[in-house]
């Protein structure tokens, strides 16, 4: 997890990318892309991105490509102090 | 969230990074973490917990209720490569089974470990038999497989 700067403004902040690949491309040439509902399939390429996270005690910054061979697993869900 | 942390360990074990992600900001998720999760399971919540404040994470995996802002219970296993072996969305009010996420972890990695030569079949479990699929067992899985090995 790379450290985050904690600032004032509501943080948010995740950003999409194309899916990810091998570290070939710098970050200036990095698309972020408007994100519009889009299934993923099954054998699909997991979309990269990037966002904002918490982990033991610190806040960090947490990109799936950096993740390459790894196994992975999200777990999306509706949200904190929701009940199940 | 509190049961897949509770099973970290047999998840880090197989060599699986978890990551939760909802539209809550990480300030949010820390103080879920202090005053909820940590009573829930020791040390709490281990793994990242993403914010996904805009949805846009959501949006493109498709787990995105626009209506109510919020992201379903959507569960993607990514393999190595980055290509999605498998995923299950489902509406908020009933619980993921955390079993069966490492059923599916097990199940994948054992295909990959054998270059996709062997499937696994119905509710495989480790050291249940596979299947090699070839021209030998079209027509013979009743042979090679009982579906009493599927419970």
């Amino acid at each position: 997890m790379k450290p985050l700067k904690v600032g004032c403004g509501k943080p948010t902040g995740s950003k999409i990318g194309k899916p990810q690949k091998e570290e070939t491309e710098t970050k200036e040439t990095e698309k972020q892309e408007e994100a519009t509902m889009a299934a993923v399939k099954v054998g699909d390429k997991a979309p990269d991105f990037e966002a904002p996270a918490y982990q033991g005690g610190n806040f960090g910054q947490i990109k799936l490509s950096d993740y390459l061979g790894k196994w992975v697993v999200l777990c999306f869900y509706p949200g904190d102090f929701t009940f199940v | 969230m509190a049961a897949v942390a509770s099973k970290y360990k047999d998840l880090q074990d197989l060599g699986v990074e978890i990551f939760s992600i909802s539209v809550d900001s990480h300030f949010v998720h820390k103080m879920w973490q202090d005053n909820e999760l940590s009573k829930m399971v020791e040390g709490g919540v281990p793994f990242p917990m993403l914010s996904d404040g805009p949805g846009n994470i959501g949006k493109i995996y498709g787990v995105y209720n626009e209506n109510e802002g919020v992201e379903m219970r959507g569960r993607f296993i990514i393999d190595p490569d980055g290509v999605i072996q498998a995923f299950e969305i489902m509406t908020p009010p009933v619980g993921r089974n955390v079993s069966e996420l490492i059923r599916q972890v097990q199940a994948f990695q054992h295909v990959r470990k054998t270059n996709g030569e062997e499937a696994v079949p119905s509710g495989w479990q480790p050291g249940k038999p596979t299947l090699k699929p070839g021209p030998d067992l079209v027509g013979k899985v009743w042979e090679a497989w009982k579906v009493e090995e599927a419970f």
